[in-house]
């Protein structure tokens, strides 16, 4: 007992920061770029919607490991983009807070495109053509027929996508490090003190990780749950 | 003034090629599943795009696919009822009137409350579609299109999702909430009940094309073609071979008529409808058919009776079926069976 509070008072919390910093941004931009892109991809025809829906699933049923190759690929500073980036925009992707972000954002991405998608194909094509015939812009009817209408599902894939880029570990490790109080993202730094037998600092970062998933997945049932007094 | 279409669309394994013309306020399409008639009224509000063709609604023209015309369907001024009339399920009842209606502030909670009072809404304004009744819904979705002000009105097969008590009652309901909308109402429909009762013109439609186009009343008691009248309710069908002007041969059931107008010459079928079969006990000479029973279905108003001519050479395929109303069973009941049964003249239904 004594044991667990001196870690607990010596803690560093800093990862927990890091890795809520990290999972609210990259939530904040796969939220938008995974409605728009869902959104976008129903309209394409069969065939292109199929392989632009491959590419953009990838990433969830690859391992990190080789989604953080290609980020490398694209963002090492001793590549052309990488390189660009640097000089131009005095951005720096690897080794950075950033490219924590980024791998997150990659990892997360499909999880909030997939349940945007889903939950705009649930809503009833005819909603959408009533609202044409009844005057109502392409933009009315996105925010006022379409979205509260898929909100339930959309609010859930939020919640998996902020869960996901929460603990996202392989890709991060690869582009972004293990930089105490900058990358060290929670899940890096289970990794790294259990390498040095530290079972007890471990147990108490798992708790917090799992308490989060847990609030996650509650969170989801209910709003899940509440939303079907409104649904048909 | 009145609506104008001619329109052309693939539609898999057929061609959707249906053009018309009509002033009337209320017009019925009746055809199959799948025949194309909500492909045509989706074309009329702008849902879906012909290939080719034109639309014109009052004088507008809607669709001109020569002149590169194709008015965006906000702007057509077009109501539609869905089928299962997509109201929008986040919305209140109040909500999802006022949608559509394009007025200043104050007159819009003015038409809103109008329309509530004269759908008979009072009391459900902020409900949910999913706390409503079907038929609730259903004055729901014509109190927002009403409130729209819209030229026509479209009704996609408004009660094939009621059971039959309720249709009934709905029926009369929506009838008596469109009587004072002047505009164009086109109903489409597979139940000829719903098309009889409401419409004053009728189009038949079979495979995407239009296979007759006149007034209700007339094409129901002569339907001219074989999917009018099969459509309109006829059950008994035979191919025909015209003998002479007078004398026509019933090959499916093996059976010579003959009758005193004159046979239409591009007749090849014969139709007639299952309860206007007259039975006869003893001698019969002209246009009977001697039969055997095969199976009997007795209803709550009705006995059917379906039968094969006796005629061996056309008894293996050939069914007929006859209707017996209540009415007329007491004679039934007591003399058993008739010997034959008599195509009446004025019946027979010469098909092309």
């Amino acid at each position: 007992m004594n044991e667990l509070f001196s870690v607990l008072s010596g803690l560093d919390w800093s990862p927990l920061r890091i890795s809520l910093k990290t999972g609210a941004a990259a939530t904040f931009f796969c939220f938008f770029l995974g409605i728009f892109t869902a959104y976008k991809v129903m309209d394409m025809k069969p065939g292109k919607r199929a392989v632009i829906d491959g590419i953009l699933t990838l990433p969830m049923v690859l391992p990190p490991t080789v989604a953080g190759f290609f980020l490398l690929l694209i963002f090492s500073k001793r590549r052309s983009i990488g390189i660009f980036l640097w000089e131009t925009f005095d951005i720096k992707v690897v080794q950075s807070w950033l490219g924590c972000v980024i791998a997150a954002m990659v990892i997360a991405f499909p999880l909030m495109y997939r349940n945007a998608r889903a939950a705009f194909e649930l809503v009833d094509q005819n909603l959408i053509y009533a609202g044409r015939t009844l005057g109502m812009s392409e933009w009315e009817i996105f925010w006022r027929v379409i979205m509260p209408t898929a909100k339930p599902g959309i609010a859930g894939g939020t919640i998996l996508t902020f869960a996901r880029a929460l603990g996202e570990y392989g890709a991060t490790s690869m582009l972004a490090g293990n930089i105490p109080g900058k990358t060290a993202t929670v899940s890096q730094r289970i990794a790294m003190v259990i390498q040095d037998q530290d079972y007890l600092t471990a147990g108490v970062w798992v708790a917090v990780v799992l308490f989060i998933a847990f609030m996650a997945v509650f969170a989801i049932n209910i709003i899940t749950g509440s939303s079907g007094k409104i649904r048909r | 003034m009145g609506i104008e279409v001619d329109i052309r669309r693939r539609l898999g394994e057929y061609e959707l090629d249906m053009s018309f013309s009509e002033n009337s306020k209320r017009i019925g399409v009746l055809g199959a599943s799948g025949s194309g008639k909500s492909m045509m009224l989706k074309s009329i509000a702008g849902i879906e795009l012909p290939d080719s063709g034109r639309i014109v609604l009052n004088d507008r023209g809607l669709y001109d696919s020569e002149k590169h015309i194709d008015i965006k369907p906000q702007k057509r001024n077009v109501g539609y009822l869905f089928q299962n009339y997509a109201l929008f399920p986040t919305m209140t009842v109040v909500q999802n009137i006022a949608v559509g209606i394009r007025r200043p502030r104050e007159e819009k909670a003015e038409r809103i409350s109008e329309m509530i009072s004269k759908f008979q809404l009072t009391g459900l304004e902020n409900r949910y579609p999913a706390e409503l009744s079907g038929g609730q819904q259903q004055r729901t979705a014509l109190a927002r299109i009403m409130a729209y002000e819209p030229e026509a009105i479209l009704l996609d097969e408004p009660f094939s999702a009621l059971d039959s008590y309720l249709k009934d009652h709905m029926q009369a309901e929506l009838m008596e909430m469109l009587s004072d909308f002047e505009g164009t109402v086109i109903m489409v429909s597979h139940s000829r009940d719903e098309i009889y009762r409401f419409s004053d013109t009728l189009l038949i439609v079979d495979q995407g094309r239009i296979m007759n186009h006149g007034r209700t009343k007339d094409i129901f008691s002569h339907p001219e073609t074989r999917s009018a009248a099969m459509l309109t309710g006829c059950k008994n069908f035979s191919a025909a071979d015209i003998i002479d002007a007078h004398t026509i041969f019933a090959k499916g059931w093996g059976i010579t008529l003959k009758v005193k107008q004159e046979i239409p010459k591009d007749t090849h079928f014969i139709g007639y409808r299952a309860h206007q079969f007259e039975p006869i006990w003893g001698e019969c000479t002209e246009n009977c058919i001697k039969f055997n029973l095969s199976s009997r279905a007795d209803l709550q108003f009705e006995r059917n009776f379906y039968i094969k001519p006796e005629c061996p050479e056309y008894s293996r395929e050939a069914v007929i079926t006859w209707y017996v109303q209540r009415d007329k069973w007491e004679s039934l009941d007591k003399k058993g069976l008739p010997d034959f049964l008599r195509f009446r003249e004025e019946d027979i239904m010469f098909l092309k």
